[in-house]
């Protein structure tokens, strides 16, 4: 089996153990990938070829599912990544400004890295935090009713 | 094993628990969590740990208690007295309130949002606003029963909420918890548990409003050895969150409702479809799940009843077309979450190609009642042709952001402007309802009533109970722009209709935004709409067309104005 060169032995031998968990039953392909790439932060073709030979699930299947579900990305992320939420509360709540704003400072896209590997910025649609919106999310931590001006220190904390 | 007696045990036991003991419940939905509810609890759990008082305090965290933008929020109850809600809360404040109010016997006025409990709101309102035998705290704060968020909520799906803690089955066993279960399991038929969905006429939460009762007639209809049952808890409506709130705060109603359509279609398997943006409500799940296994109401021959049946959470990976029935059912078989053409309805070829039923978080969490107080009961509220209660998540310009749940047939007037209360800087335009298959009723229907013919008819739809109020802020077009992207965004592009047309409709909407649109386009839009509600494959396109629709029918100075400026300079 061709070694995985950007992951550790370890990391492939947990990689491992989850295959051995989940691969066996066909319903179990998205929560496996969800796993993995919870430990792996990410799911790279070579890992998706690792999994395919190891459950002979086809490799055009797992592509298939890793492209359509916006949870996976098949780039790594940087240390932290920052959602800001586009759900409809959060839009009537003036998220548009905030979005701007990250647009302005970092001069950057969404989906993409800041350039010192700090923050990966994304969009993401409603967390069900809609009371507190506009609602910014970063590591899984809700921030609510941020402002412009709050950003910020919000993302300062955030080395 | 466990039978229906230890169930009966349990319920006489944590019924008498609480009755006499000093509480403390802390509010602990996601919500009340980014709002600081961890560090409340924390700060109030320490300074009772360090008074040595856990004995006779006793700290309960709970679920929501609906009112989000009042976060985090505490209940004290006194054995005796009136318990009180505050609001706000932080370290601070709340070791304030345990001082005066826990170990003084005097409430903090200042932080306080209400006298009573929602459960008392009826007893409350009979006896003149205080219930005999309870100690009144002080008139100064507000009796419950006169704030219109609460006065105005019929609590049913939400019965329990403030009340319970979730990750107790023993708590919602007090509550009178699996009593429909094992009624159902024990004394009635599946043709009589389908007869009460039926009389109930409770109809399908998740936004096209089909009679559960049916529903599972044509599933139970089915021969076939495996059967499934599925919950959808995908909640992809962006501004909805009615479903977390009750798998957050009310786990084991959902799991009872399944046990009973379980009995109802023959099915020995289930699985709850929850977003994986819920982590909370995966947890909560979870465990709920595993402890009503630890008890045998599920598993192998439930309570020795010989009815077995089972339920597994499955984690959505963010794709809202998989709130759409087959492609949810793909989903689970770990494939790419394609919708696929009807017929064959789930109910002959579902889930693996076996019979399957699908029915919502909140459809499901009505069931348990139904069969334990009868069909009739279910029918004394709500309208004629839709009885019951529905869940609103209401957010937007509002003051009272939360989950409301009111009669159907509620007008839009009272969830907004009473319940909610329009924010004083802001004029409300537009009341949104339905998400990015729903439209928008303005401001002059406010008396609209919210049942789902009547909201069709002002072409917008129940949906599954997002409710965004929006002021003058926002554009019409600014307004279908937004839903046009995020469907074309969302759309899966497995058929053309819905792939392209959409992604039309968005240019078109962007060039009228950006003052580059002529009178042409307008109409170009017209026909796009018509084209794609009847060519696309599945709901997420078709109905995709109505937000533009409803801003068109509404607001069509706002387009008009928006091609002008072009006509003008001559384009
Ligand atoms: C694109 C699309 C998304 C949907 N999303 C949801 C959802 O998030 N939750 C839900 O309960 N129903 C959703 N539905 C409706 C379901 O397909 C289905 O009608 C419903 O879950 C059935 O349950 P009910 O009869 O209890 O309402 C969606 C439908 C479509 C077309
Ligand atoms: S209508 Fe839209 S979501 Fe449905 S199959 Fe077609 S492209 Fe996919
Ligand atoms: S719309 Fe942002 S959290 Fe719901
Ligand atoms: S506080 Fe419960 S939904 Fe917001």
């Amino acid at each position: 089996m061709q070694a995985v060169l950007e992951f550790t032995k370890e990391q492939i031998d947990e990689v491992d153990g989850l295959i051995d968990r989940y691969g066996a039953h066909p319903s179990g392909l998205i929560p496996l990938l969800e796993k993995v790439q919870e430990l792996l932060g990410y799911l790279p073709l070579s890992i998706q070829e690792y999994i395919s030979e190891k459950t002979h699930i086809s490799p055009n299947r797992i592509y298939g599912v890793v492209t359509f579900y916006s949870f996976f990305t098949m780039e790594a992320r940087a240390r932290h990544r920052v959602q800001l939420c586009l759900g409809t509360a959060c839009y009537v709540k003036g998220a548009d400004a905030m979005v701007e704003k990250i647009e302005n400072d970092y001069q950057i896209n969404f989906g993409e890295s800041t350039e010192d590997g700090r923050f990966t910025f994304e969009k993401a649609r409603c967390v069900g935090a809609c009371g507190l919106a506009p609602v910014v999310i970063i590591d899984g931590e809700v921030f609510g009713k941020v402002t412009v001006d709050s950003l910020d220190g919000i993302l300062e904390q955030f080395a | 094993m466990n039978t229906i007696k230890d169930i009966d045990l349990i319920r006489q036991k944590a019924q008498q628990d609480d009755a006499d003991q000093t509480c403390i419940y802390v509010h602990m939905g996601t919500c009340g969590i980014a709002s600081g509810a961890m560090s409340v609890l924390g700060a109030i759990k320490n300074k009772i740990k360090e008074d040595g008082a856990a004995k006779d305090v006793k700290v309960v965290t709970t679920g929501c208690a609906g009112i989000c933008s009042q976060e985090p929020l505490i209940t004290v109850k006194i054995p005796g007295a009136e318990p009180v809600i505050y609001k706000q809360m932080d370290e601070q404040k709340v070791l304030r309130v345990y001082e005066s109010h826990v170990k003084g016997d005097s409430a903090v006025v200042e932080y306080a949002l209400a006298r009573g409990m929602e459960y008392q709101i009826k007893e409350r309102k009979a006896s003149a606003g205080h219930i005999p035998g309870e100690k009144v705290m002080t008139a100064e704060i507000p009796g419950i029963e006169e704030l219109p968020f609460f006065a105005l909520q019929e609590l049913r799906v939400m019965r329990n909420r403030g009340l319970i803690d979730p990750a107790k089955i023993k708590d919602y066993i007090g509550r009178d918890g699996y009593q429909g279960a094992i009624k159902a399991l024990t004394e009635m038929s599946s043709e009589e548990v389908i007869n009460e969905a039926i009389g109930s006429g409770l109809r399908g939460r998740g936004g096209a409003g089909f009679p559960i009762g049916l529903k599972w007639k044509f599933a139970a209809a089915e021969k076939n050895d495996i059967k499934y049952i599925l919950c959808n808890a995908d909640e992809g409506d962006p501004g909805a969150f009615m479903d977390r709130n009750v798998m957050e705060s009310d786990p084991h109603s959902i799991i009872e409702g399944l046990i009973i359509g379980a009995k109802a279609i023959g099915a020995h398997q289930g699985y709850i479809y929850c977003r994986a943006e819920y982590p909370l409500a995966i947890e909560t799940l979870n465990k709920a799940i595993n402890q009503a296994r630890a008890l045998d109401l599920l598993g192998e021959n439930i309570l020795g009843t010989g009815f077995s049946f089972d339920i597994s959470v499955y984690e959505g990976a963010g794709a809202f077309v998989c709130g759409e029935e087959t492609a949810l059912m793909r989903s689970i078989e770990g494939k790419r979450g394609n919708p696929r053409p009807k017929p064959p309805f789930p109910a002959k070829a579902g889930l693996f190609e076996k019979p399957t039923v699908l029915n919502n978080v909140e459809t499901l969490s009505n069931i348990p009642q139904i069969i334990v107080k009868g069909a009739d009961w279910y029918k004394e509220i709500g309208t004629e042709k839709s009885p019951g209660t529905k869940i609103f998540s209401i957010t937007g310009d509002i003051e009272n952001v939360g989950c409301v749940e009111v009669p159907i047939g509620t007008t839009v007037d009272t969830i907004v402007n009473q319940i909610g209360i329009v924010s004083p800087d802001k004029n409300l335009k537009a009341v949104q309802l339905g998400g990015p298959s729903g439209g928008c009723i303005p401001k002059d229907y406010m008396h609209v009533a919210v049942d789902y013919e009547t909201l069709q008819e002002y072409g917008a739809i129940m949906g599954s109970g997002g409710l965004i109020a929006m002021s003058d802020d926002k554009s019409g077009v600014d307004i279908a722009k937004f839903f046009i992207d995020f469907c074309q965004d969302e759309a899966c592009g497995k058929c053309l209709p819905g792939r392209e047309g959409t992604k039309q409709m968005l240019q078109i909407l962007e060039k009228i935004d950006s003052g580059e649109g002529s009178p042409d386009d307008i109409e170009t839009l017209k026909v796009l709409c018509g084209v794609i509600r009847k060519t696309a494959l599945c709901a997420l396109c078709k109905t995709a067309v109505n937000p533009v629709l409803s801003t068109l029918r509404y607001f069509p100075e706002e387009y008009q104005e928006a091609v002008k400026t072009k006509v003008e300079m001559g384009g």
